[in-house]
């Protein structure tokens, strides 16, 4: 039984996150992702929750820190220039080793920017976003439903492997309204016996923290975490392939741009051109696996983003550069059309010929 | 022989790293003392602040969380958030912490009237870096990066915590002491007790600001700094009940009557 409901994305992920037991959150104003704010106003105090409007995004990353320590679900939301104010907060999630969620709604940027959807913060999210060695899970939705889905798969990861985990939106899915069903089955979270919920005079005192003085001991710790990044880039990768069996133009891209991508491959393949589409779900772990098994018939590689280029770096990573990749993008609040993906598919189908 | 003065369970046995003469300990001592006589170790945390308290993580015996440098009261808030009725929070900041890069977050956690305990360590100098010019420091205090004295011109004039927090509506207690004689440790005490008191009746924001001293980046012997307060600190930072709402000492409700 799945029955639908008209939503848009940003509510989804709202609705979802208290579907896998937040029942805390805390954010700032910032378009566009204002509605997740509104959505856990509403709700949270009818079922016993917390919202609170922080006084910025650093108190608000800085008291997901709070209850992510005492062992429960949290999360937060913002935009890109939010998003780097909590970037000293997300590494010490990593530093100590805490799960929460964090929603990024990206925006055109530098600086102010704008506020239309970009994709420029995939390098900000991918490689941490903060300082020191440290990743945080990375999940780019591309529809209302996945909104949903992944913001529950973020949950669950970010307690598995004890880090941050990050929807990597924009404005275009926070915005857009689709039918959504919330037929989920919801696991239990596991055991948290290193949470600070107070010793009860039953054990020694637990320690949330990050500072290790000790180089040796700092090493091993990050020598550790990043064995535990080994296990998740090996079980975790999640990617949708379409049509690529036999693609010699593998067009690529995530969230809103593989969306665009999708209807121009359909025309490329309408005109004859053996078009396909990868579409990474995870941004970190990076999907390199679909990538190498495309290599068997692909012949050129188009990235598709709303950036300068940012993810056509792990393209060539995960190609190891055997075929050559191009940028297709636009920037600024701009979206790329399917027309000019097309174009650049042609474009592509010739120069292999 | 009986034993008269014993380590508080809420201390671990561990040696503190403090400078000889520094306050911190003192002030960790009354604070476990606290925790001790309102039996509430087993559901207390704490957390410790960015400075050279940082590692009080490793002192006390209740749940301790390390924050960020100055964002201890969101981490509390998230804490107490998390569970309001079984935990007991405080936080224990320096001055470089709670009143420069943290005044945000000790602001609106006093405005929401957060029902947390902050423990304030106003030694008038950033401690851990090595003795830089703090947001308490006096005016003429000569420090590394003031090394002619505290020109007000030129860097302003130092902040004044428990004054400023009082003009809020929210906070429940504000107090302001110091542990230079025996007389003010036992005042420290009592208003310790008191905040932390305040926090289990569901009263709120308690801050106690403890006038403190920094022998050496002061470059005095723990003598003389603790002279050096009464000298120059305490006439710039008086001591008292700078709001005690459910004693109606209240600045806000006096302007407001
Ligand atoms: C974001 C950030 N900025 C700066 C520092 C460096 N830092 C460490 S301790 C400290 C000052 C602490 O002074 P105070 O809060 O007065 O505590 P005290 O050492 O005097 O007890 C600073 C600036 C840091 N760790 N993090
Ligand atoms: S540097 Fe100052 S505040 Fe820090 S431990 Fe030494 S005396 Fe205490
Ligand atoms: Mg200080």
């Amino acid at each position: 039984m799945s029955e639908k409901v008209l939503m848009k994305g940003n509510e989804a992920i709202a609705e979802a996150a208290i579907l896998a037991g937040c029942r805390h959150y805390f954010g700032y104003p910032i378009t566009p992702q204002t509605e997740i704010a509104a959505y856990m106003a509403k709700r949270m105090p009818k079922i016993g929750g917390t919202f609170l409007q922080a006084e910025s995004e650093i108190a608000a990353i800085n008291m997901v820190y709070g209850v992510a320590s005492a062992g429960k679900r949290v999360m937060t939301s913002s935009s890109s220039p939010g998003i780097s104010l909590k970037g000293e907060g997300i590494s010490y999630l990593a530093g100590t080793d805490l799960p929460a969620v964090i929603v990024n709604a990206q925006r055109g940027g530098p600086g102010l920017g704008g506020i239309q959807p970009s994709q420029s913060d995939y390098f900000q999210a991918t490689r941490g976003g903060g300082h020191g060695d440290y990743h945080i899970i990375v999940l780019a939705p591309s529809s209302v439903q996945e909104m949903a889905q992944l913001t529950i798969k973020a949950f669950e990861l970010a307690d598995e492997y004890l880090m941050p985990a990050m929807i990597l939106a924009d404005g275009t899915t926070g915005q857009m309204m689709e039918p959504v069903s919330f037929d989920f089955e919801i696991k239990e979270p596991p055991a948290k016996p290193w949470a600070t919920t107070g010793t009860k005079g039953e054990r020694r005192h637990n320690i949330a923290n990050s500072l290790y003085l000790d180089p040796e001991k700092l090493e091993r710790i990050n020598n550790e975490r990043f064995a535990r990044y080994e296990i998740i880039k090996e079980k975790e990768q999640l990617a949708e392939e379409y049509l690529t069996e036999d693609a010699e133009i593998v067009v690529t891209g995530f969230g809103i741009a593989a969306r665009i991508a999708r209807n121009a491959v359909d025309e490329a393949r309408a005109q004859g051109i053996k078009a396909g589409l990868i579409r990474p779900i995870t941004l970190w772990p990076f999907p390199d696996k679909v990538y190498k098994k495309a290599l068997k018939t692909a012949k050129r590689f188009i990235s598709v983003e709303l950036s300068m280029g940012q993810m056509i770096e792990d393209v060539k990573l995960a190609t190891e550069c055997k075929v050559p990749v191009s940028l297709c993008y636009r920037v600024g609040g701009m979206i790329p059309t399917p027309a000019q993906v097309l174009e650049a598919i042609k474009q592509a189908a010739k120069e292999v010929k | 022989m009986a034993v008269v003065f014993d380590r508080p369970h809420a201390l671990l046995d561990v040696p503190f790293h403090y400078c000889p003469g520094c306050t911190h300990g003192i002030v960790h001592r009354l604070v476990a003392e606290v925790i001790d006589e309102l039996g509430i170790e087993g559901k207390t945390v704490g957390i410790a602040p960015v400075g050279c308290s940082v590692m009080a993580y490793d002192y006390f015996a209740c749940d301790m969380i390390e924050a960020a440098h100055g964002r201890a009261p969101a981490v509390a808030t998230g804490v107490k958030r998390a569970y309001p009725n079984d935990l007991i929070v405080f936080t224990y900041q320096g001055d470089g912490d709670l009143a420069s890069i943290g005044t945000a977050e000790t602001v609106h956690a006093a405005a929401r009237n957060e029902n947390i305990t902050v423990i304030f360590i106003n030694n008038a100098i950033y401690g851990m870096t090595g003795g830089q010019m703090a947001p308490t420091s006096l005016p003429g205090q000569v420090t590394q990066t003031s090394p002619y004295g505290r020109d007000p011109k030129a860097c302003g004039y130092p902040v004044k915590i428990c004054e400023m927090l009082s003009e809020l509506e929210g906070p429940e207690y504000l107090e302001r002491v110091t542990v230079n004689s025996v007389k003010n440790v036992m005042n420290a005490k009592k208003a310790i007790k008191k905040a932390f008191q305040n926090q289990i009746d569901g009263k709120g924001f308690s801050l106690i600001e403890v006038v403190s001293s920094c022998p050496t980046n002061w470059g005095m012997t723990p003598k003389d700094a603790l002279k050096w307060i009464d000298d120059h600190m305490l006439p710039y930072y008086p001591l008292g009940v700078y709001k005690d709402r459910s004693a109606g000492i209240d600045k806000f409700a006096k302007k407001e009557g």
